[in-house]
């Protein structure tokens, strides 16, 4: 069994938010040029280019890409043959901690009902998967919320099928309108339960930017969605064009015979996210 | 400090426009007008409000006169060493919706953040003759060049939900509700010119 401690776990996840403020990861800069080559108006056309103007400032002068750099969403994958010495949850909340500190990151977490700020960005919201091995992967979401607000589940039919799931996606991305920053990254959770759909929506998120599901009839239906909801042609920052998002990521769990759930997490086009492995 | 040489054309064509606004300016703008916004403005997002309106349900003063002014939905990265202010772009305005028209009532003559506003907002811009603007979202750190100066004016306490006063320079945003009612979005979306 292979030790580590506690102390390396706080390092790392400190490294990993203070980088995923600042830096939006290849993917993304990726997905942002391909959009920008595509966009038929000139006005999302600008948009798209200064959003990549954005991102090489922040990167260059440690400015957050975005002031909304999240409530930290942190998923673990914890190897079964790795102990670590000391307290794992605790060791998250001292690196989400000091990197919202030392990263001049905003800290936006705070008490539900008398919304006063915690002060530290703490709590994390914490999801541990036991793996095989002898490693850790950590991986950072900071996720901004007037992209987390517009997201939502609906429990279907099973006899709502492929065309009620689509519906309800490409609905919830319409509605949410330019509220949360197009253009969007979509994950959509199907199947499980009620808690399972709305986990794989959100870690599904974690896909590297366009990469397809490997089941071609999920890729398929990825691709589907996407032109669906372009068609729409609301836009970079609901100003028009044909870049509402910028992918779709489906990800599927078996259901109960009576149940067809389906989670939409929507993400902004300053998708941060970075993964650390020990 | 201005915005780097590598910005879009878009941003050097874009209307110049004094904040806070002098006679006839907030009635002459149009929707889907872009403009670049240099002066002073307010900030504001949710708990600034919630106690905004906790002093106006006393019946105290605001701690700062809205009348006229501009109020933008941010709430700022920390500054850090040598920095004016962090990251600072606009946060979702539907959320201020409930609160707006009385701050409208009082002589606010605009506000900006991102997303459309409820009908009832829109309602009360067009009796009070204000304007809403949409920043450009998720650019909070080029949006932080055009912020020249930041001071905290109230509500310390509440970290980014602070109320700042921000002296601005070419701050790029896009006209969305004008005086006459017209809302940019919905013209986007419909695909014509919506008589307000």
């Amino acid at each position: 069994m292979r030790e580590i401690e506690a102390a390396l776990v706080t390092e790392a996840v400190k490294k990993i938010t203070m980088e995923a403020g600042v830096r939006l990861e290849p993917d993304i800069l990726a997905g942002l040029g391909k959009a920008r080559d595509r966009e038929s108006s000139t006005l999302a056309k600008n948009i798209l280019d200064l959003l990549l103007v954005n991102a090489d400032i922040a990167a260059r002068e440690k400015i957050p890409v975005c002031q909304d750099t999240g409530v930290a969403v942190v998923f673990i994958e914890l190897g079964q043959d790795v102990h670590v010495r000391g307290d794992l949850g605790e060791a998250v909340h001292l690196g989400i901690q000091a990197g919202y500190g030392e990263g001049y990151l905003r800290k936006s977490v705070c008490d539900p009902i008398t919304r006063v700020n915690t002060g530290t960005n703490t709590p994390a919201v914490i999801h541990i998967e036991l793996v095989p091995g002898e490693q850790i992967k950590i991986s950072m979401l900071p996720k901004g919320c007037g992209s987390e607000n517009m997201s939502g589940l609906t429990m279907l039919p099973p006899s709502a099928g492929i065309s009620g799931m689509k519906d309800f996606v490409i609905r919830q991305v319409v509605n949410a309108g330019p509220n949360p920053c197009p253009p969007l990254l979509v994950g959509v959770g199907m199947g499980g339960t009620f808690e399972k759909a709305a986990l794989l929506a959100k870690k599904v998120l974690l896909r590297p930017l366009g990469a397809a599901n490997p089941r071609q009839d999920v890729a398929a239906l990825e691709e589907e969605i996407l032109a669906g909801i372009n068609e729409q042609g609301q836009g970079v920052q609901g100003l028009g064009g044909n870049n509402t998002a910028l992918a779709v990521h489906i990800e599927l769990f078996p259901s109960h015979i009576a149940s067809l759930p389906v989670a939409v997490n929507i993400q902004c086009h300053a998708h941060r996210h970075k993964e650390i492995v020990l | 400090m201005s915005l780097p040489r590598n910005t879009p054309a878009m941003m050097d064509q874009m209307q110049e426009v004094k904040i806070p606004f002098s006679e006839g300016v907030g009635e002459s703008l149009k929707a889907g007008d872009l403009i670049s916004l240099t002066g002073v403005l307010f900030t504001g997002r949710d708990q600034t409000h919630r106690r905004m309106m906790a002093l106006l349900d006393d019946g105290a003063e605001l701690p700062v006169d809205l009348t006229g002014q501009l109020l933008y939905y941010v709430g700022p990265s920390p500054a850090p060493p040598g920095r004016v202010i962090g990251a600072a772009g606009p946060t979702t305005s539907y959320r201020m919706d409930v609160y707006t028209p009385r701050l409208l009532e009082l002589g606010l003559k605009a506000t900006m953040g991102k997303g459309a506003r409820s009908m009832h907002v829109r309602e009360a811009m067009v009796r009070h003759k204000a304007v809403y603007l949409a920043a450009f979202g998720g650019a909070g750190a080029l949006l932080s060049k055009c912020i020249v100066a930041a001071e905290v004016v109230a509500f310390a306490d509440a970290g980014p939900e602070a109320l700042f006063k921000f002296s601005v320079e070419k701050f790029p945003a896009v006209v969305i509700n004008d005086v006459h009612g017209r809302d940019y979005y919905e013209m986007v979306r419909t695909g014509k010119d919506f008589p307000g």
